[in-house]
């Protein structure tokens, strides 16, 4: 487990940034890597009275900060909306109710890990990030960013309208994912992002509508490099990712129940 | 560092390392409910309440619980009464390890949720694990105690 020589509960951004700036400090999100890392803290800086574990949305976009937690985005009406339920379908698996009221968004994010269902979620919608220092930036482009000493302040959203669908494959079904996939419709125009490959997800843009659900899941697996680790081989993973595709593509395409 | 937090209804105000665990500090303070199991986070032995919410408090750092109300089942026995009886009459509580976290969740569970369906109450208890019982047991008894109680609302409407 990692040691803590000070415990900091930033008054400010300003604050907890000045203090982060030192190689010894830590930002805490939700904790979950405390026991199963080692090392040693210097200033570990809580964010927790900042005020920056709600989600609010006005008529243009959504915000979420970052400490808000993974259970907080399972059942936010303003996101289940906004995804049409993509939101819940994609944490809803993550440990238990326990571990999801504590890890945070911000957490998830700022990991930049290559298991992160978050980041595979949103990553295909308009979304950015706001960093204390670095100001908003794209989603996508963040994920690609070298780890700094900045401090992921919220996720934005902008609410165009969409159509989401969310599928991934767990081994045991509280496992990580041995492979997730997010596929938004917005504008006529399809982008997927597929994660746990096992590396960072990355976003795939198709330039035109593929004639099936079938074909996409094809494009998918074909647009999409994959790793081999204890989870699954590459080999295993290209499958899945046509067979995700293909579910999502079918979920989006699918006519609209009528309402009884 | 010094801190104070409720703990099960009581202020409780001490010195503590930084780095302190929260199940540790309860442990020390006579909570002996709370379990350490995995220690990765995932069996849920360690669940207490955090301002009414599950949490693990195998992650969670004393100084941040500082200020928050924690209950833990010593605090919640009277609750935990009404439904313990019909998961034991399934032969649940097999080595009990696991009960005391199991008891905790459901509690939220129920709080949350009065009257769930059995796939609610599997997905709300998804992070609880047993390497005893199979799972099938904890659900008959509370879907027993559910039913129970939902006869008894019947009867007296």
């Amino acid at each position: 487990m990692k040691t803590i020589q000070t415990y900091h509960r930033a008054k400010t951004l300003a604050e907890a940034y000045e203090l982060n700036q030192k190689k010894t400090s830590t930002i805490l999100g939700g904790m979950m890597w405390l026991n199963m890392s080692g090392g040693r803290i210097g200033t570990a800086i809580d964010l927790c009275e900042l005020g920056l574990n709600t989600i609010t949305e006005t008529e243009e976009e959504i915000s979420i900060g970052a400490m808000t937690t993974l259970r907080q985005l399972e059942t936010s009406p303003i996101l289940a909306a906004y995804t049409g339920g993509a939101m819940a379908e994609a944490v809803k698996d993550i440990v238990g109710v326990q571990f999801r009221n504590m890890a945070t968004l911000g957490g998830s994010l700022w990991g930049r890990f290559g298991f992160s269902d978050l980041l595979t979620l949103f990553l295909p919608l308009d979304s950015s990030v706001e960093l204390f220092h670095g100001g908003i930036l794209p989603l996508s482009e963040f994920a690609e960013k070298p780890y700094d000493r900045d401090i992921l302040v919220r996720l934005i959203l902008k609410k165009t309208p969409v159509k989401m669908a969310y599928s991934t494959v767990r081994t045991q079904k509280t496992d990580f994912p041995a492979l997730n996939c997010s596929v938004v419709l917005a504008n006529g125009a399809l982008r997927a992002a597929v994660g746990a490959r096992p590396d960072r997800a990355v976003l795939v843009t198709l330039p035109q509508m593929p004639e099936s659900a079938a074909a996409f899941g094809k494009m998918l697996a074909e647009a999409v490099p994959m790793g081999s680790n204890l989870r699954g081989s590459a080999a295993y993973r290209t499958h899945l990712a046509a067979v995700l595709g293909e579910r999502c593509f079918a979920r989006l395409t699918a006519p609209q129940k009528e309402e009884v | 560092m010094e801190i104070t937090l409720t703990l099960n209804g009581r202020t409780v105000t001490a010195s503590i390392s930084p780095d302190l665990l929260l199940i540790d500090f309860l442990r020390d303070h006579g909570c002996l409910s709370v379990k350490r199991g995995c220690e990765s986070e995932v069996c849920g032995l360690c669940t207490v309440l955090m301002d009414g919410q599950p949490i693990l408090s195998c992650s969670m750092l004393t100084a941040r619980a500082a200020g928050h109300s924690i209950y833990t089942l010593e605090g919640l026995q009277a609750e935990a009464q009404e439904f313990v009886g019909f998961i034991a009459d399934q032969g649940a509580d097999q080595c009990g390890f696991c009960n005391p976290g199991f008891v905790m969740n459901t509690i939220a569970l129920l709080r949350e949720n009065p009257d769930p369906t059995d796939d609610e109450i599997r997905a709300f208890l998804a992070g609880n694990l047993c390497r005893c019982s199979g799972y099938e047991g904890q659900l008959r008894g509370i879907r027993s105690f559910l039913n129970t109680r939902n006869a008894k609302k019947e009867e007296n409407a």
